[in-house]
C-alpha cells in the first residue's frame, strides 16, 4: 500500500503555495491532513505528480472571533476544533459534528479545509457548514473571493474551487443565543462514513419553531440543505405530526448511493430518522 | 524516481535522519530504515491503529503520514516508553491486567493510551473507550485494555514523576 511516486513541496507561506499551484497546474494536489488523499493515492484513485503540503503555513491555522463571525483557518484540525473553547461556546454544532468524525488519530491530522475541499458527500463538514450558512474564502492567483457554503458543493468530489485556488478560511456566522443544535450521525463503527446524518440549528419562539436549518450528510452526491422541511416547520410546534412531515420532506430529496452501509430505501429511512432525532435534540437545547 | 528528501527528526529523543522518496510512509522509515520495529503494520489503511506513534504531541497512524511531513518532528514510539530498563506504567499495567493476548495491536494501544493520559490524566471508562476508538484489538474484547489504562492512570496519579 505505497502511494505512486510524486514530487513533494512544502511552501512556508500562502503566497508561495498559490504560485506553486499555479505553476504546477492540474498535475498538483494540495496535501492538508492527508487522511482522504493518501488513502486514495494508495489505491491509485489519485495519482498526482506533485503534492503541495500546506502543513507548514501558519497563516492557515487558528480559530478566532471577528465581530459575530467565527473565523477558522482551513488547516485547523478536527482535534483543534474540539479543543477550542471558542468553538464549543459559540458554535457547539461544529464541536458536536467534529467529535463524530473518524477516530482520535485521524482527528489530530484531518482538517476542516481538507474535509470541505475534498467534496466527498460522506464527509461531515459540508452539511454542518450548510446548516450554519458558512462562507468560504478561496485564494488564487487572481486574489481572494468568498463563496457561500450553499452552492459550493457541485457533485461527487466536485466543488466551486478552481484548480488554482486554495480554500483558506471558513467564516461562520455565530448563531444567536438560545439557538438549539444537533448533529445526529448513524454509522456502523468508529471511523466509518455516515450511513445517514443530519445537522440541525433551531430557534424557537415560545412553543413554535421560529427558524430551522436542516442539512443532510451522505444522502446524495453532495450534502443537501432540506429547505422544504425547514419551511414546513416554521411557525409550528415540534410535535409528532410536524416531525413526521419534516422527516418525510427530508427523505423526499434523498438520492443516496446503495453500498455496504445499506440500500437506497434503508439509507433514505435512516436520513428521516436522523432528521427527527436531530430536531428533537436541538429542541431540547433551544431557548424559548 | 522522484527527488529524494533528506528528512531529519527526533526519534525517542535521539536525532535521526533518512533519505527518502516523498511517497515513503513513516511506518516504513521507522521499521526498515531506523530499525524501530515496535510500531506494527496492520491494515495499512488507517483503520486499525497498530502503527500508532506519537508525533509532535499527537497520536498518528504512521501508515498514513509521509516521512517528509515529519521533518523536524519529535516522534515517540513504543521503544521510547521505558525508562532505564523499567517498563512505563502503561506497559506494566497492560502486563498486570492482561491487556493483550497476541500482542499485535499493543504497541499502538500503548502509544495511543500514552497520549490520552497526557491530555486527560484521569479518564472515565467512557472517555477511554472514545479516546482509544481508533485502535482495534481482535483478541481481548477491550475489557482488560480499559482496565489497564485505568490502572496506569491511577499509578501515574500517585507517582506523577513516572510519566
Amino acid at each position: 500500500m505505497i502511494p505512486p511516486s510524486f514530487d513533494y513541496h512544502a511552501p512556508r507561506s500562502l503566497g508561495e503555495a498559490v504560485s506553486l499551484l499555479a505553476s504546477l497546474g492540474e498535475e498538483a494536489k494540495l496535501l492538508a491532513g492527508g487522511h482522504s488523499l493518501l488513502p486514495m493515492m494508495k489505491l491509485r484513485f489519485a495519482q498526482p505528480a506533485h503534492l503541495i503540503d500546506l502543513g507548514a503555513i501558519q497563516d492557515l491555522r487558528g480559530i478566532r472571533e471577528e465581530s459575530g463571525t467565527l473565523v477558522i483557518g482551513a488547516m485547523t484540525t478536527e482535534a483543534e476544533l474540539l479543543g477550542s473553547a471558542l468553538v464549543r461556546s459559540k458554535v457547539p454544532l461544529l464541536a458536536e459534528g467534529a467529535s463524530q468524525i473518524a477516530d482520535p488519530q485521524v482527528r489530530y491530522k484531518g482538517t476542516i479545509g481538507g474535509d470541505l475541499s475534498h467534496g466527498d458527500p460522506g464527509n461531515d463538514h459540508p452539511a454542518l457548514m450548510l446548516a450554519l450558512d458558512a462562507q468560504f474564502v478561496l485564494t488564487g492567483p487572481r486574489g481572494q473571493r468568498t463563496a457561500p457554503a450553499n452552492g459550493f458543493f457541485l457533485g461527487l468530489y466536485s466543488t466551486q474551487l478552481a484548480p488554482d485556488e486554495i480554500l483558506t478560511q471558513i467564516r461562520i456566522p455565530i448563531p444567536a443565543a438560545g439557538t438549539g443544535w444537533s448533529y445526529q450521525k448513524l454509522k456502523r463503527k468508529t471511523g466509518d462514513f455516515a450511513t445517514a446524518a443530519t445537522a440541525v440549528l433551531l430557534r424557537m419562539k415560545g412553543t413554535a419553531v421560529a427558524q430551522a436549518a436542516i442539512a443532510l450528510t451522505n444522502a446524495a452526491p453532495t450534502a443537501l440543505r432540506a429547505t422544504a422541511a425547514e419551511r414546513a416547520l416554521a411557525g409550528k410546534a415540534l410535535d409528532a405530526a410536524s416531525l413526521a412531515e419534516a422527516a418525510r420532506l427530508a427523505m423526499s430529496i434523498c438520492q443516496p448511493a446503495a453500498d455496504l452501509r445499506g440500500d437506497v430505501a434503508y439509507k433514505t429511512a435512516m436520513c428521516g430518522e436522523m432528521t427527527r432525532r436531530a430536531l428533537q435534540a436541538a429542541r431540547a437545547r433551544a431557548g424559548t | 524516481m522522484a527527488k529524494l528528501h533528506n528528512v531529519a527528526f527526533k526519534l525517542n529523543g535521539k536525532a535521526v535522519a533518512a533519505e527518502v522518496e516523498p511517497r515513503e510512509l513513516l511506518i516504513y522509515t521507522l521499521r526498515e530504515r531506523l530499525g524501530a520495529t515496535g510500531a506494527h503494520i496492520g491494515c495499512e489503511t488507517s483503520h486499525c491503529g497498530a502503527c500508532t506513534v506519537d508525533c509532535n504531541g499527537m497520536s498518528v497512524k504512521s501508515c498514513t503520514v509521509l516521512t517528509v511531513q515529519c521533518a523536524g518532528a519529535d516522534v515517540l514510539t513504543v521503544e521510547g516508553l521505558e525508562r532505564g530498563g523499567a517498563l512505563h506504567a502503561l506497559q506494566q499495567a497492560f502486563h498486570e491486567e492482561h491487556g493483550l493476548q497476541c500482542g499485535y495491536c499493543t504497541p499502538g494501544m500503548l502509544m495511543r493510551a500514552y497520549r490520552l493520559l497526557q491530555e486527560n490524566p484521569s479518564p472515565s471508562e467512557a472517555e477511554i473507550r472514545y479516546g482509544m476508538a481508533g485502535n482495534l484489538c481482535r483478541c481481548t474484547g477491550y475489557q482488560n485494555i480499559v482496565k489497564a489504562v485505568q490502572s496506569a492512570a491511577r499509578k501515574l496519579a500517585a507517582k506523577p514523576a513516572a510519566a
